[in-house]
């Protein structure tokens, strides 16, 4: 029987909104305080789901130790209390919170300990959040 | 077609183990979880149905309704129990909660098929705020 396990994590990081493909005013007006150029930083909420036949002899999904392991390493580790701008992924990618979504799909989408990744949420405040599945 | 999505809570104790394992392998598989004595959480139940909503009563379906479905079906057998002595589906599977979702969901569906209109969309249950499971009636 296929369900799904979530799990909630949390990463403080700093980004500035910039693109180099539009002017300072224009920058501006796209990003407005998101553009302030020394940045800013967010508490953020990850939310993962994974989704996979329920174990018979364990009742469970995915191994919650085992999945932890892994976001910690493939996501935690590289982005928790760091600059998003600078790394490699935001070099030539704006760091909004839909391409830091993205980004963590990715990141996650081939390494689960067991089952398949249904979706990433990423929480930027408590008011605003962005979801990312593999049909999107 | 609109989701509608009723919350409510309860609280219930519960260990993981299995019986074809040794004491050991339980220990090293489900950790802390193995202990015996159980350990408990505030749980969650967040169910989810959908439809269209009705010409004459704006409604998908009556909340106060839902609300005594959830508490019939599930928080009367589940709230303030220990989840592997009290309650049956749980005597041979884990009260994981990949496995109180799905038992959930069994419990709701047929209440929720008797009453026609909207029908069963997900159960999801939360262990503590960072943890959770899912059933979408999937095979």
């Amino acid at each position: 029987m296929k369900a799904y396990f979530g799990r909630r994590y949390m990463m403080s990081a700093s980004h500035r909104l910039h693109t180099d493909a539009l002017t300072a005013e224009q920058n501006r007006a796209a990003y407005g305080k998101c553009n302030n150029p020394h940045g800013h930083g967010h508490n953020y909420v990850v939310e993962v789901l994974a989704g996979g036949a329920v174990n018979a002899e364990t009742g469970m999904v995915v191994d919650m130790a085992a999945l932890d392991k892994t976001v910690q390493a493939m996501v935690l580790e590289r982005f928790d209390h760091t600059n998003l701008n600078l790394d490699p992924l935001f070099v030539n990618r704006v760091p909004t919170t839909e391409n830091l979504c993205r980004a963590v799909f990715e990141l996650l989408k081939d390494a689960l300990p067991a089952g398949d990744l249904a979706y990433v949420r990423v929480e930027e405040t408590e008011n605003n959040f962005f979801q990312c599945d593999s049909a999107n | 077609m609109i989701e509608l999505t009723r919350r409510a809570t309860f609280s219930a104790s519960h260990y993981y183990w299995n019986d074809g394992w040794s004491a050991e392998k339980n220990a090293q598989v489900f950790g802390r979880c193995a202990n015996r004595k159980g350990h408990g959480h505030n749980y969650t139940l967040e169910v989810t149905v959908a439809g269209e909503p009705d010409a004459v009563t704006g409604f998908v379906v009556d909340l106060k309704w839902l609300k005594d479905v959830m508490e019939r079906e599930v928080l009367a057998a589940y709230d303030h129990r220990h989840l592997n002595l009290e309650v049956p589906e749980f005597s041979k599977a884990n009260p994981t909660t990949e496995n109180i979702a799905i038992a959930a969901w069994k419990r709701l569906e047929p209440a929720i098929v008797a009453a026609g209109g909207a029908r069963l969309r997900r159960v999801r249950v939360y262990e503590t705020p960072e943890i959770f499971a899912e059933y979408r009636g999937e095979a």
